[in-house]
């Protein structure tokens, strides 16, 4: 089940070949996807061979194989996770009945909605990290890049099979829109707010991928526990691959970290202006990137209350993070949940039943987490004795989901007005200025081993390759 | 001082590769817990770490780690592998074997598959020029050389909460020729609850070549009563309690000598930079004491030392070190823990002296000694970069010299 079959136009490990109506159904979907990706896809790359990884089986020893590949070569393909026969639901009103191998006909509308939401962030990053290899920082990062894209691109390929397979005329709809709305289009936009916001340079990129794809984690973590197997097992795999981009993502914050301490020191100094005359990012353009990364992500969790999320949950179809891990009931009715909202101009806590809030406790796991990535940042100042530190803004900052929604919070959690708001948005929020600076230090460095002046060397190269190794080869 | 590698007693099975994760490079993803077929890994909210009982080496999480992190591993003697407990604790990962203490590994733990990686140091793999030619390994954990306690000091106040003492062994008619800088293992006698033979540790000379009393055949070892883990948890070293126990009189099994790296000049002109925690103060003392004994007026090479511990009551030593003119050696103190006074670490004195320690940097004579705990290292080295960047010359240029003609030597554990 798990040996991936590479004789095969799509690369699968599903047994393509038995399902002959599918296998015409997605062969169809494929050159409109090589299409997109020609169109939408990382600019100037089909001739660049790229040293990547390529899953030739979803065991671990099999899906990080690496080596040269052209981009548009690449053997986007569906794997999933090894079944496992004797899987239960086991969370929800059906918990402890056999997992679905079909889609149950009252939950089909909501698992579409589900699968098809999900689907649609993947070309979105893909559309819009389009332009960043023209200023690549270094082989290595442009290497890293285009691993992130390809990886997007399949998991594309992930949810596509599922609405194929799956959901018949309405699914093979669905997966010819998810290559037709675009990142940021006026008129067809992709359907989650932060992937229509313009990832235009590398720290945007690196913020992106440390909290974006982090709540990609968490809502692939979500669905990984669903009582829809196919589901399940599909972002199971998926999981594995979405590790890498947060490594990118939490490795490029902490190099740019890590350069910006040593130009601190070298001045010693720590004028935001010097820094930016010494050619590297400074702290406090570092933070508003992050506090609006941040907020932006958060709000793609959902509203605070929600009965969608208590309907998901009740029926088995998205579970919590980890859920097979917590010693609950497992169907948390009757139990209560604290969310945070604006009374009075003031922020207060309030107790809703747990199941109307479980967009706020998957928020809530996500901030965890990437609390503790923060953390780590803050040693590599902490390390090179700079006395700044990195700060988590409050989650009620610059939301524009749920109850929080428009309430203008400061980074520090204190209600303002409009006036005050504008008066400080510019020490909160990423400015024009800032992002033309960012803009300005942003050009291709592609000798192998050297690096753009504002970014450090990674400590370890991919695959054990020396820093110096050619990640990306120019025709 | 105990060592970063560890002499195994029996020569066939004693030593094990350990499988840890770089703290520092780890984005704690969950993927390798996933992957691994035998539950061998677990993690907290700070760490992932592998349990050295449960993991097999089936290498199945090396592939799908997405950062290298886990692709680390280091020799121990089996029965001391890095607990699960202590790992948590770890922002840095231990050092890797030195390169001057690889033979020695490679001699005695003849069970240990090939390390995969080179190892990388920030230190020379060479010695300096001028340094006299050590002999290594001329007593072997099958035949030890006996040595009769001569003396056991405690160089701690008797009120300060470590316990580390200056213990002189005196071998006799055996010959056991040391040079300042090197190692000796001790094996303590008996088994353990397996069974099996203690392993021996290492440990850092610190009396001179001629010997702790001069002209006769003796060495001093520096010793910490070990009571507690890197991460401050309750833990009973083995062999230093049985060391700091030892009466005058006790016969003692040693093997080596080791080391052939960790060695000072024998040019009388030559700088010595020193810097170290705790009892990485041994060899440190061995060169002094070398110096000191030589007794050269004009012409002599200066000496610098940076010496950092809890406190004053805890710094070995602290006594002697004191009544040293200060013409002779330039000493710079750190205490982390005196109470009512900011924390200060050895590299903090550094940058304090960061003009005078360039202009020794800049001299071909000048030495750099650094030892003591692995989490040192890191901050050492900033802070000789900041004081020769800062002194407007290219530290990674003024690095590379230091390394490559056996001028910067490290010895953490």
């Amino acid at each position: 089940m798990s040996a991936i079959d590479y004789g095969e136009r799509i690369p699968n490990n599903v047994d393509l070949a038995g399902d002959r109506a599918l296998q015409r159904a997605l062969e169809q979907w494929q050159p409109d996807y090589l299409a997109w990706w020609h169109e939408m896809g990382p600019e100037a790359s089909s001739s660049l061979d790229v040293y990547l990884r390529t899953a030739i089986s979803v065991e671990p020893s099999g899906w990080a194989n690496f080596d040269y590949v052209k981009m548009p070569d690449y053997r986007w393909g569906i794997f999933l996770a090894p079944r496992d026969e004797a899987r239960r639901i086991h969370f929800g009103e059906q918990a402890g009945e056999p997992a679905w191998q079909e889609v149950p006909g009252e939950h089909r509308a909501n698992l579409r909605r589900i699968i098809v939401t999900q689907g649609d962030t993947e070309p979105a990053s893909i559309e819009q990290q389009r332009h960043l290899g023209l200023t690549a920082p270094s082989l290595y990062d442009l290497r890293n890049l285009f691993q992130v894209n390809v990886e997007e691109g399949r998991h594309l390929w992930a949810m596509v099979y599922l609405l194929h397979r799956y959901f018949g005329r309405d699914g093979r709809e669905e997966a010819a829109a998810l290559l037709e709305r675009r990142s940021g289009d006026g008129d067809n936009p992709r359907i989650l707010g932060a992937f229509n916001e313009r990832t235009p340079d590398w720290l945007a990129f690196f913020m992106f991928t440390y909290f974006t794809d982090r709540d990609g984690k968490f809502q692939l973590c979500a669905l990984a526990e669903s009582g829809f197997d196919p589901l399940a097992r599909t972002t199971r795999f998926m999981l594995t691959e979405e590790a890498h981009h947060m490594f990118v993502g939490e490795s490029g914050v902490a190099r740019t970290l890590q350069r910006t301490a040593e130009v601190m020191r070298e001045l010693g100094s720590d004028d935001p202006r010097a820094v930016r005359e010494a050619g590297a990012i400074d702290l406090a353009t570092i933070q508003r990137y992050l506090n609006f990364h941040y907020s932006v992500t958060i709000d793609l969790f959902g509203a605070d209350v929600s009965s969608n999320a208590a309907t998901f949950y009740s029926a088995g179809l998205k579970g919590r993070f980890e859920e097979g891990k917590r010693d609950d009931d497992h169907r948390l009715g009757g139990m209560t949940y604290r969310i945070v909202e604006a009374v009075d101009g003031r922020l207060a806590e309030r107790d809703v039943p747990m199941l109307n809030a479980l967009n706020e406790v998957l928020r809530d796991d996500f901030i965890r987490d990437s609390v503790a990535g923060i953390g780590r940042w803050n040693r590599v100042l902490e390390k090179n004795g700079v006395a700044a530190r990195l700060v988590v803004p409050h989650k009620a900052f610059n939301r524009r989901i749920g109850s929080l929604a428009g309430v203008r919070v400061s980074p520090g959690g204190e209600v303002v007005d409009e006036q005050t708001w504008r008066l400080h948005e510019r020490d909160w929020l990423p400015t024009a200025d800032d992002r033309a600076f960012v803009a300005s230090l942003m050009g291709r460095v592609v000798e192998p081993g050297r690096f753009a002046g504002w970014i450090a060397p990674p400590p370890v190269g991919v695959n054990r390759q020396p820093i110096d190794f050619a990640y990306v080869r120019f025709g | 001082m105990e060592a970063a590698v560890i002499v195994t007693a029996d020569a066939t099975v004693e030593a094990q590769k350990q499988h840890l994760i770089d703290p520092e490079i780890c984005i704690r993803c969950n993927t390798c817990e996933e992957t691994c077929p035998s539950d061998a890994i677990t993690h907290d909210a700070r760490n992932y770490v592998v349990d050295a009982a449960k993991c097999n080496a089936c290498m199945a999480c090396i592939g799908p780690c997405p950062t290298g992190a886990i692709d680390n591993w280091r020799i121990v003697a089996r029965g001391a592998a890095h607990g699960v407990d202590a790992q948590l604790g770890w922002d840095v990962l231990p050092p890797d074997d030195a390169p001057a203490t690889a033979p020695a590994v490679a001699a005695t733990a003849g069970a240990v598959p090939a390390v995969a990686r080179e190892p990388r140091g920030p230190g020379a793999t060479v010695p300096p020029a001028s340094a006299a030619h050590p002999q290594v390994n001329l007593h072997s954990p099958r035949a030890p050389a006996r040595a009769i306690v001569a003396g056991n000091f405690r160089i701690t106040a008797a009120d300060a909460a470590s316990d580390t003492r200056h213990i002189v062994l005196d071998f006799g008619a055996t010959p056991f020729p040391v040079l300042e800088g090197q190692s000796i293992g001790i094996v303590p006698p008996g088994v353990d609850a397996d069974g099996r033979a203690h392993v021996a540790r290492r440990y850092s000379v610190s009396s001179p070549r001629d010997g702790e009393r001069a002209g006769y055949n003796n060495v001093a070892i520096t010793v910490k009563r070990v009571t507690a883990d890197h991460g401050g948890r309750p833990a009973h070293g083995h062999c230093s309690n049985y060391l700091c126990d030892l009466a005058k009189g006790d016969a003692v099994d040693v093997i080596g000598p080791f080391g052939d790296t960790f060695l000072m000049p024998d040019d009388p002109a030559a700088n010595l930079v020193m810097i170290c925690t705790g009892t990485g103060s041994a060899p440190m003392r061995a060169m002094t004491e070398r110096r000191r004994r030589l007794a050269h007026g004009e012409g002599a090479g200066r000496l610098m030392l940076f010496f950092g511990a809890r406190s004053a009551a805890e710094l070995p030593y602290f006594g002697p070190l004191t009544r040293l003119p200060r013409t002779f050696i330039d000493v710079n103190l750190a205490f982390s823990r005196t109470p009512g006074e900011p924390k200060r670490y050895v590299q903090d004195r550094m940058r304090e002296r960061a003009v005078d320690l360039a202009a020794l940097l800049a001299d071909p004579r000048t030495h750099v000694y650094v030892c003591g705990l692995a989490g040192m290292e890191e901050g050492v080295l900033a802070a000789l970069a900041d004081a020769v960047r800062a002194a407007g010359r290219d530290w990674d240029e003024a690095w590379d010299s230091l390394r490559a003609s056996g001028r910067l030597h490290f010895e953490t554990y």
